[in-house]
């Protein structure tokens, strides 16, 4: 496909948020900026949603895929977030989540349907790559129903 | 995983549970319409008859003025008023990378459970009608979807807000003491497009001298002008947005119905215009054509120009296989 004329589909929509209690919002607003430089359209909030915001969210929003950011232990509310998209029809959107997050930890919010969990210091074409990738996923599994 | 099929309806359930109201089928159906895909058309064609309902509002202003801030406070207000609403808050693409940065929720947050309270981010993006023709259909969208009023943010930068001003009912022009861009937008022409002034940031030192400038624009307008009210709000106290409130609503009854329907035919055939556009451009896009491949090419190798090679589609590839 390298000498295709053709130009690339819509750009991906990324949620970029906080949930629970923690403030700290200045990870997630760098790798906000990443994914804006890679050409995606991130929606960005306020720190402290309610699981209920982020699912009202992604649905008005239509997104392909959230991230979330976590420094505290806000991540540990990822397994409701999950239940809570799935119930609302939205279960092809992908989660990602990023900051400070014990290994325990990461491997339940795998089994809880987390598409991936990134460290400190994960490179930004790690991120920028996944979460293209997972947007593409989420788009054909929306669309095959 | 769990259930999808909720996700993915065909068109005409999607039509019929976005005429109910549901916010999935809006959500689903405003991307249809972002992106022109196939079932654009047979939604847009099926959501004409529902059209009519929403007062649309338009608020514009230079970046940093309080828009979001006022239209969170606006929409509180209007939810007391026994309101639905849905809010379009349009943001820059970046025209290098061709992403952005959506942020106008930030400042909604006091709505962000509320089912009454559809909010939809969109980017500039190319949209080739330019953004007022996607921008149409998604207030269409939510106008059908049951919403009684409308509210469109975008940022003040000259053309694309007057083309914006041309689809909302009432336009509401937010300044703010303090930008140094009182007076550039003026320059850009978009206080011309005002039904409605607003100083927000009333709360800053500088408000009562920002007021009495815009009120000497004003006066330099033209006669038309001399109903526009000028209304100064402190979006982050709720100040005055009564007041915006009274005064968006006093406009709209004496615009008697809607101004949107209210459209000429020079007006409807400048929008098929775009939708051809839009419609080509997609085309033209999606096509795996080797002799438009081969156009291309011989474009990037400086054999042909961009005009005729435009000229060149035209004529032997869309209009032989139309
Ligand atoms: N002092 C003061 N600050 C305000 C007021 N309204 C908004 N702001 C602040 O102005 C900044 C920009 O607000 P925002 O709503 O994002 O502006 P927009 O870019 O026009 O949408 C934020 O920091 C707001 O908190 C106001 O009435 N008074
Ligand atoms: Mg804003």
């Amino acid at each position: 496909m390298s000498d295709s004329t053709k130009s690339i589909s819509p750009p991906p929509r990324v949620l970029v948020t906080k949930i629970g209690l923690d403030g700290h919002d200045r990870g997630s607003r760098i790798v906000a900026a990443y994914l804006r430089d890679a050409g995606m359209e991130v929606i960005y909030t306020a720190p402290w949603q309610k699981i209920e915001a982020v699912v009202k969210l992604a649905v008005e929003e239509d997104v392909d895929v959230i991230g979330v950011s976590s420094l505290a232990t806000d991540h540990l509310l990822l397994p409701d977030l999950m239940a809570a998209l799935g119930e609302a029809g939205f279960g092809h959107v992908k989660v990602v989540a990023g900051g400070i997050i014990p290994d325990g930890d990461e491997a339940e919010l795998l089994r809880a349907g987390v598409s991936r969990v990134f460290h400190p210091g994960s490179p930004r074409e790690d991120i920028v790559a996944t979460v293209g990738d997972l947007a593409t996923q989420a788009r054909a599994a929306c669309a095959n129903g | 995983m769990t259930d999808r099929s909720a996700a993915a309806p065909a068109s005409g359930k999607l039509l019929e549970r976005l005429l109910d109201g549901e916010p999935a089928a809006l959500a689903k159906a405003i991307t249809l319409v972002e992106n022109a895909g196939a079932q654009a058309a047979q939604v847009l064609a099926g959501i004409q008859s529902r059209l009519g309902h929403a007062l649309v509002i338009g608020v514009t202003g230079p970046p940093g003025a309080g828009k979001s801030t006022l239209v969170s406070a606006l929409v509180g207000e209007l939810r007391r008023r026994g309101k639905s609403l849905g809010i379009l808050a349009v943001d820059p693409s970046s025209p290098l990378s061709g992403g952005a940065i959506l942020g106008d929720r930030i400042r909604m947050a006091e709505h962000a459970c509320d089912p009454e309270v559809f909010v939809r981010s969109l980017a500039t993006r190319g949209h080739v009608g330019g953004l007022s023709s996607a921008a149409a259909r998604v207030v269409d969208l939510m106008d059908a979807a049951g919403k009684d009023v409308v509210i469109v943010e975008t940022v003040g930068a000259g053309q694309s807000d007057v083309e914006v001003a041309q689809l909302v009912d009432v336009t509401v022009v937010v300044c703010a003491p303090g930008l140094g861009d009182e007076i550039q937008a003026i320059k850009a022409g978009i206080l011309e497009i005002a039904d409605v002034l607003v100083v927000n940031k009333a709360d800053l030192p500088n408000a009562e001298r920002t007021m009495a400038q815009l009120e000497g624009m004003l006066s330099l307008r033209d006669p038309g002008a001399a109903g526009v009210p000028v209304i100064a709000t402190t979006a982050t106290e709720g100040r005055g947005v009564a007041e915006l409130s009274d005064a968006v609503e006093a406009r709209a009854e004496a615009l008697g119905g809607s101004v949107r329907a209210a459209r000429t035919l020079a007006q409807i055939r400048l929008q098929i215009a775009d939708s051809a556009a839009e419609l080509l451009r997609r085309r033209l896009n999606d096509s795996d054509d080797e002799g438009l491949h081969a156009l291309c090419r011989s474009v990037q190798r400086g054999e042909l120009d961009l005009e005729n090679a435009a000229r060149r589609y035209l004529s032997d590839y869309l209009v032989n296989k139309a």
